[in-house]
C-alpha cells in the first residue's frame, strides 16, 4: 500500500482529564504526537500513566478537552470503521458459546449489521484473517477451548478482518509465554508490512527490542528510537519518575527480561 | 398421558393449551439463550415481577372505572408495565454500573408490591392475579392464544434481524459500539422482546416461574451446543417438550401442570449437567 501524503494520525497538543476526577492533574497533557502510515510504534509507560487513554482517544471513545486529533483525515470517530481494536485478552467473554470465526466475523459487523447471518463475502473475508494470523485450525473450535494466546491471535484476526489500516493493541503480550510472544511479534511484524501498529505495552524489553519507534507516557509522551536507548536506560529513567522496577536475574543479552510496573 | 391426546378432540382446552405452549416455547427458545449468554437472567426476573404490579393496576381501573378502563384486561397492564419495566431497566442498565442489583431487586419487589396493594384496594375477590401468578395453562382463552401468536411473530422478526448484534453484545460491548452498534438500544431491544416472552410464559407457568423456562432450557441446551444460533434452535425443542409432555403426563393426576413444567425443566437440565460433568474432557 502506498503511503498517503499526510500522517495517518495526527495530535496536536492533546490535554485530556476524566470528567469525574476534574481535580486531580490531567492524564494526559500537551501530548504531540504523529504516526505515519506504515509505522510500528510501542507505546510504554507506567500504569495510570495515560497509555490506554491515548488508544482511546485514537478510538474515538475519549476526546481530550483540549487539542485536535486527526485520523485518516477525519476526526476518530469517522475513522473507526478503518481502525482494528485489539483489546486485551479478558475483554471477550470467553463463556459466551461462538467459536472463533464467530468471533472474527465481528469485525465485519459495521458493514452488515442487521440480520441473521453474515453473507459469504464477509465469511471470506473472516477466513483470510484466520489464516493470515495462522489460526485457521481454531476456525470452528468454542473460544472457552482457547488458551489465552489463541484468543490473542483471534482478536487480531478480527481487527484485520475488519480490513483495519491501522491496528491498535493493548498489552498484547500480557500473559503470553517466551515463545508464543515471539511468534506474536513475528506476526505483528509481518502484519506491519499492509497495516500501522501501535502497540501499547508494559514489556520494556518487547518494546525495546522489537519495535522501531517508542513513544513514553506518563502523562506527557517523549520519543525514543531504540537505537538510542536501551532497555537498561529505559527501566533507570524510569526508576525516578515511576517506581519501575527491573527483574534483572535473567542472563543479558536474551531481550527477554520483564520489566514489571508497580502500580503509581 | 394417552388420556391427554385422546381427551383434546372433544376438550378444546386441552388444544388451546396445548397450542399456547408450543407458542411461548418459540418465544422463550428464541429469547431465553440470549438472556442466558448475556448474563441478564435477574433483570428478566425483574421484568417478570414488575408485571405483577400491571396486572394490578389492570383489574384495579377496570373494577373501579368501568366506564372508562372497562375494556382493560390484567394481560394488557401486563403488557404495558412489562415493556416499560424494560425500557427502564435498560437505561438503568446502562447508566448505573454499581449497585445494579439493588436497583433490580428494588424494582422487583415494588413491581409486586403495587400489584398487591392495588388488588387489595379493589372490591370483590379477584382470583385473576393469583392465575397470572401461578399460570393457568388449563384455561387459556383463544384470544390469549393469537395473542401469542402475534407476540411471536415480532420475536422472530426482531430476532432475526438483531441476531447479530445481540451476539456482539455479548461476546464483547466495547468492540460492538466501536463497530458503531449503540449499547443502549440494542439493550433495549432485548429487553423489550424478554418482556413480550414474559407475556406469552404468563400463561403457561405465571409470572413467578417464567424466569425458569426463561433460563433453564437455554441453559440446558449451551451444555451441549457450541454456538448461540444452535442453542436457540435446541432451546426452542426442549422448551417444546417441556410444556407438552409433563402438562399430559399429569393430566388426571391432583398435580397443577404448571410447576410440574417447571420441575420437568429443573430435572432435565440437572441431567444435562451432570451428564457434561461425567463426559470426558477434551472434544
Amino acid at each position: 500500500m502506498a503511503p498517503p501524503p499526510t500522517p495517518l494520525a495526527k495530535l496536536e497538543n492533546i490535554t485530556f482529564w476524566y470528567e469525574d476526577a476534574s481535580s486531580a492533574p490531567p492524564v494526559l497533557e500537551n501530548v504531540d504526537l504523529t504516526i505515519e502510515a506504515g509505522e510500528f510504534l510501542g507505546i510504554i509507560g507506567p500504569n495510570g500513566g495515560g497509555k490506554t487513554t491515548l488508544l482511546r482517544i485514537l478510538l474515538g471513545q475519549c476526546t481530550p478537552q483540549r487539542g485536535t486529533v486527526q485520523v485518516m483525515g477525519a476526526r476518530p470517530e469517522k475513522a473507526r470503521a478503518r481502525i482494528g481494536y485489539v483489546p486485551q485478552v479478558g475483554a471477550v467473554d470467553p463463556s459466551v458459546p461462538a467459536t472463533a470465526f464467530d468471533v472474527v466475523l465481528m469485525g465485519r459487523l459495521s458493514r452488515t449489521p442487521w440480520g441473521f447471518r453474515y453473507g459469504s463475502e464477509h465469511k471470506d473475508a473472516a477466513h483470510e484473517a484466520l489464516r493470515l494470523t495462522g489460526t485457521e485450525s481454531y476456525t470452528h473450535r468454542p473460544i472457552s477451548s482457547l488458551s489465552g494466546g489463541q484468543r490473542q491471535r483471534v482478536l487480531i484476526a478480527r481487527a484485520l478482518a475488519a480490513d483495519a489500516r491501522l491496528l491498535l493493541l493493548d498489552e498484547p503480550t500480557t500473559g503470553v509465554d517466551l515463545s508464543r510472544k515471539r511468534d506474536l511479534l513475528d506476526l505483528l511484524h509481518r502484519l506491519n508490512e499492509r497495516m500501522t501498529i501501535v502497540m501499547v505495552s508494559h514489556d520494556v524489553h518487547v518494546v525495546c527490542h522489537h519495535l522501531r519507534r517508542i513513544a513514553l507516557v506518563n502523562r506527557t509522551l517523549s520519543l525514543y528510537s531504540p537505537g538510542a536507548i536501551t532497555p537498561e536506560d529505559f527501566v533507570k529513567t524510569f526508576l525516578g519518575v515511576c517506581n519501575f522496577h527491573a527483574d534483572t536475574a535473567g542472563p543479558a543479552g536474551l531481550g527477554v527480561r520483564e520489566a514489571g510496573v508497580a502500580a503509581e | 398421558m394417552i388420556d391427554f391426546f385422546r381427551d383434546m378432540s372433544s376438550n378444546p382446552f386441552l388444544l388451546t393449551g396445548l397450542l399456547a405452549g408450543l407458542l411461548a416455547s418459540v418465544a422463550c427458545g428464541i429469547v431465553g439463550p440470549y438472556v442466558v449468554t448475556r448474563r441478564i437472567v435477574f433483570l428478566a426476573a425483574a421484568i417478570a415481577h414488575m408485571a405483577v404490579g400491571g396486572v394490578g393496576a389492570a383489574i384495579f381501573a377496570a373494577t373501579m372505572f368501568p366506564g372508562t378502563f372497562g375494556w382493560l384486561a390484567p394481560i394488557h397492564g401486563a403488557a404495558i408495565s412489562s415493556v416499560a419495566g424494560a425500557v427502564l431497566l435498560s437505561i438503568v442498565h446502562h447508566r448505573v454500573r454499581e449497585q445494579l442489583d439493588t436497583l433490580i431487586g428494588a424494582l422487583w419487589a415494588i413491581g409486586m408490591a403495587i400489584g398487591i396493594v392495588l388488588i387489595k384496594f379493589t372490591p370483590g375477590y379477584h382470583t385473576e392475579l393469583m392465575s397470572y401468578l401461578f399460570g393457568n395453562i388449563v384455561f387459556v382463552s383463544p384470544g390469549d392464544v393469537w395473542l401469542m401468536a402475534g407476540i411471536d411473530l415480532v420475536i422472530v422478526v426482531v430476532a432475526l434481524l438483531y441476531h447479530k448484534r445481540f451476539l456482539a453484545l455479548c461476546l464483547d460491548a466495547e468492540q460492538a459500539q466501536l463497530q458503531g452498534i449503540g449499547l443502549l438500544s440494542t439493550n433495549m431491544v432485548l429487553l423489550v422482546l424478554v418482556a413480550l416472552t414474559v407475556i406469552c410464559l404468563t400463561q403457561v407457568v405465571g409470572l413467578i416461574l417464567v424466569i425458569a423456562l426463561l433460563s433453564l432450557p437455554a441453559a440446558t441446551a449451551s451444555r451441549f451446543v457450541p454456538r448461540l444460533a444452535g442453542i436457540i434452535w435446541v432451546s426452542i425443542a426442549l422448551n417444546a417438550f417441556l410444556t407438552v409432555i409433563p402438562r399430559a403426563a399429569v393430566y388426571g393426576l391432583p398435580v397443577s401442570p404448571e410447576p410440574a413444567i417447571v420441575i420437568a425443566a429443573a430435572a432435565v437440565y440437572v441431567l444435562a449437567t451432570v451428564a457434561r460433568f461425567l463426559r470426558p474432557r477434551g472434544r
